[in-house]
């Protein structure tokens, strides 16, 4: 199995970090990893996205043109990674900042308020793991008991009181 | 029969390649006397500039390093910071140190690093065949200003002693001259005590020493001395801008 | 071997470094390598080593040339135009037989360019961008635990040789993370290096680190030196991976990320049943001259993919010499071809070959 996957937002969404805890647990699940930032101009206060590879083989590029699941979190980057998703695959969106739907039918596609669903489980900031939760649920990438050991291991030591919420919102995404 | 008068040890047993009435000489043996009265020869590293001086590594005794053009301050910085309990020297010109590598002993003076900067300023290029340097006087003949340097065209003099003084990292700032014997024992007073500075750590040090340069400026020796009296040391003043009452 | 971590590629070279035995490293900053100065920064002090950020890129390559001097296993890295202020110091350098490790993690040019990955300084890393007859060993890995090995390996061949060692990456290999295992000890390659400058203690002669040679006798037996020594290195430390080049009906040939890319092409035109092999000079000086050689006995064609406007793909020609044809195919400007894209040039190559 190999999952391509693209997240794409604003900077502050958690866009990078997201990433990055997905990429770590599918390390400790043994598996291919690679993530790979966009490090352009836009990183300073415009977009942010990066690509995330999981895999039982070895990762070729780290580069996706062609993801299995896009995660978009404002109608920019849907507009940007949308007609490139493999007929197929999945695309999840934001829909509290994405102000359009899908037009592709040829891919799964779920709109979720991940905003305003975090919010009202305590915390808008956790909207990119509301939709991980999504994305974890409908591809199995992962187990969310790894999403949660990355979590302890990428969060400095004195936010690490917030895991038992984000694993919360991590679930709620799950079974949305 | 008593040595009154002989080599000092960390001066190399060669004749020196400088012209006739260059005082690179006097300032070479100042800095090997001071190594000797020191005795810091077996852990001082010197570092050669790229100029008149450029192969002074093969008179001086102790270990030493070739630097590209102006970029001695940069190359003793790495030398002290792999060895900070050495004592690390550059020897520079006016071109090396006040034209192509002022970023380089600008900042390794705001660093405060640990090293001793002896700086020939001799208001000329000699190595290259005269021309106009930094320092330079206004009104100056050189073969890139033939005629005369004019401050419309060329600019300034910078008087490198008053600049670097503004820096905290400097700790020790003095300008001298060895164009008579009195001065000469000034000069090896301020080379001294530039060492001991670094030797105690308080900072960078900085002897400039004001030189001559009979073959570039046209003169002959006995007049290049007057010159550095009645023209250079009006407007570059002697004496101490920094660090005097350092406890060495 | 440790467990495995998952690092960006800046700092697995920081890391390697730290592991290889680096105490001093010197640069300024320059997008996309600075994390390579923030790790250095932060954990360097903590082992007993020195981070200077310098005023200059030509600053740091002379602090280097100090430090090298000096007897320190040292370093610098930086990107495209802050490696071409490097030249003079590396030219400097490679003369005074200085050993350091100098990173460049390539960004588009020319000029200022762009941050984006590119390979456009292939030329001044292996025909020398700075003055005279010099060459520096160029190692280009393709993934970050080949980084990580390199990287220590970088250090031990500069102090075999007493020779510059360049890094060359890009960004994408700077900024991306991977697994890395890092192993529980390195294998470090230990000189004494009488000549270094450390003071004499007045139990030798003084020792001297220069570059200049004004008689033309020395200086021509000096450069005789140099080319010996350059010879030496490119007998014994090639490197390259050859992959599915056993009976390839074409054979592509790209280093660093590309490689990869190139990789993912391969398993596509599997599928087809046509037979495309890869082969990755991971040693860029010295040229893995060789492999071309044997390759242009079967396989019909060559093609160079590079991010680049066509550099490496001259010494592919010099490695062939016209035995079979060699093709190019290249992005700029920090574009990078996709699977697609080169799979296409392969196929339009093979049509006009007849098959």
């Amino acid at each position: 199995m190999e999952q391509k996957i693209i997240i794409a937002g604003f900077g502050g969404q958690g866009i990078l970090s997201a990433g990055r805890f997905l990429a770590y647990a599918g390390m400790l699940e043994d598996k291919n990893v690679s993530w790979l930032p966009s490090y352009g101009p836009e990183m300073r206060g415009g977009t942010a996205n990066c690509c995330i590879i999981i895999s039982d083989e070895q990762v070729g590029s780290p580069i996706v043109n062609d993801p299995t699941a896009l995660i978009a979190m404002n109608t920019p980057s849907l507009d940007k990674f949308e007609k490139i998703v493999r007929p197929g695959g999945v695309i999840i969106v934001d829909s509290s900042l994405v102000g359009r739907q899908v037009n592709r039918e040829d891919v799964v596609t779920y709109a979720i308020p991940a905003t305003e669903l975090a919010s009202e489980a305590g915390n808008a900031t956790f909207a990119n793991i509301f939709l991980l939760g999504k994305l974890i649920a409908h591809t199995n990438i992962i187990k969310p008991e790894s999403f949660e050991l990355s979590l302890k291991h990428g969060l400095r030591e004195k936010y690490h009181h917030l895991i038992p919420e984000e694993m919360k919102v991590l679930r709620r995404g799950m079974e949305y | 029969m008593a040595v009154v008068f002989d080599r000092p040890h960390a001066l190399v047993d060669v004749s020196m390649h400088y012209c006739p009435g260059c005082t690179h000489g006097i300032v070479h043996r100042l800095v090997a006397e001071v190594i000797d009265e020191l005795n810091i020869e077996g852990t001082t590293i010197g570092v050669s500039p790229v100029g008149c001086a450029y192969n002074n590594y093969l008179y001086f005794n102790c270990d030493m390093q070739q630097a590209a053009h102006g970029r001695a301050p940069a190359v003793a910085t790495g030398v002290k910071r792999v060895h900070p309990d050495k004592v690390v020297f550059t020897y520079q010109g006016d071109g090396d140190l006040a034209a192509i590598g002022t970023a380089e002993i600008v900042h390794a003076a705001a660093r405060g690093e640990k090293i001793t900067t002896v700086f020939i300023n001799n208001a000329i290029y000699g190595m290259t065949s005269g021309q106009m340097a930094p320092t330079t006087l206004v009104g100056q003949v050189t073969t890139t200003s033939p005629y005369g340097r004019k401050p419309e065209i060329q600019g300034y003099p910078i008087r490198v002693c008053e600049m670097l003084s503004t820096l905290t990292g400097a700790a020790f700032v003095e300008r001298v001259s060895v164009h008579d014997i009195k001065n000469i024992r000034n000069a090896k007073k301020a080379i001294k005590k530039a060492f001991q500075v670094q030797q105690k750590g308080y900072g960078f040090s900085i002897v400039e020493v004001l030189s001559t340069c009979p073959t570039n400026w046209g003169i002959n020796p006995v007049d290049a001395m007057k010159w550095v009296q009645d023209k250079m040391i009006p407007y570059y003043p002697l004496g101490n801008f920094k660090g005097a009452d350092l406890e060495v | 071997m440790g467990k495995k971590v998952l690092m960006k590629g800046n700092e697995v070279i920081a890391e390697a470094a730290i592991r290889a035995g680096c105490t001093h490293y010197f640069g300024y900053p320059i997008t996309p390598q600075s994390d390579i100065a923030h790790y250095m920064a932060k954990q360097l002090p903590l082992v007993g080593g020195t981070f200077v950020q310098a005023e200059s890129e030509v600053a740091a390559i002379n602090m280097l040339y100090g430090a090298s001097g000096a007897g320190a296993r040292c370093m610098t890295s930086s990107s495209s135009p802050g490696i071409s202020l490097k030249q003079e110091g590396i030219s400097y350098m490679a003369c005074a037989e200085l050993p350091a490790v100098i990173v460049n993690i390539v960004r588009c040019g020319p000029g200022l360019g762009g941050i984006l990955p590119a390979q456009g300084d292939y030329f001044q890393a292996v025909k020398g961008g700075g003055h005279g007859d010099y060459k520096m060993v160029v190692l280009a890995p393709a993934n970050l635990q080949e980084l990580y090995e390199l990287t220590v390996e970088a250090f031990n061949i500069a102090d075999k040789y007493r020779t510059l060692v360049m890094i060359m990456g890009d960004g994408n290999l700077g900024q991306m993370m991977e697994p890395v295992q890092f192993k529980d000890q390195e294998d470090i390659y230990k000189d004494e290096k009488a000549w270094a400058t450390v003071g004499t203690g007045m139990k030798r002669k003084h020792n001297t680190i220069t570059s200049i040679y004004i008689e033309p006798e020395v200086l021509e037996a000096h450069n005789n030196k140099l080319q010996k020594k350059y010879a030496l290195i490119a007998e014994k430390e090639v490197r390259v991976e050859e992959f599915n080049t056993e009976n390839a009906d074409i054979i592509v040939t790209a280093y660093g990320t590309v490689a990869r890319i190139v990789k993912n092409v391969i398993k596509l035109a599997k599928k087809d049943n046509i037979n495309v092999g890869l082969i990755r000079p991971i040693t860029l000086w010295p040229f893995p001259s060789e492999a071309y050689v044997k390759c242009a006995e079967y396989a019909k064609a060559f093609l160079s993919v590079e991010l680049s406007a066509g550099q490496m793909v001259e010494d592919v020609r010099l490695a062939v010499n016209g035995k079979k044809p060699v093709y190019f195919h290249g992005r700029t400007g920090g574009m990078i071809p996709t699977e697609k894209e080169i799979y296409d040039k392969i196929k339009e190559i093979l049509e006009k070959l007849g098959g």
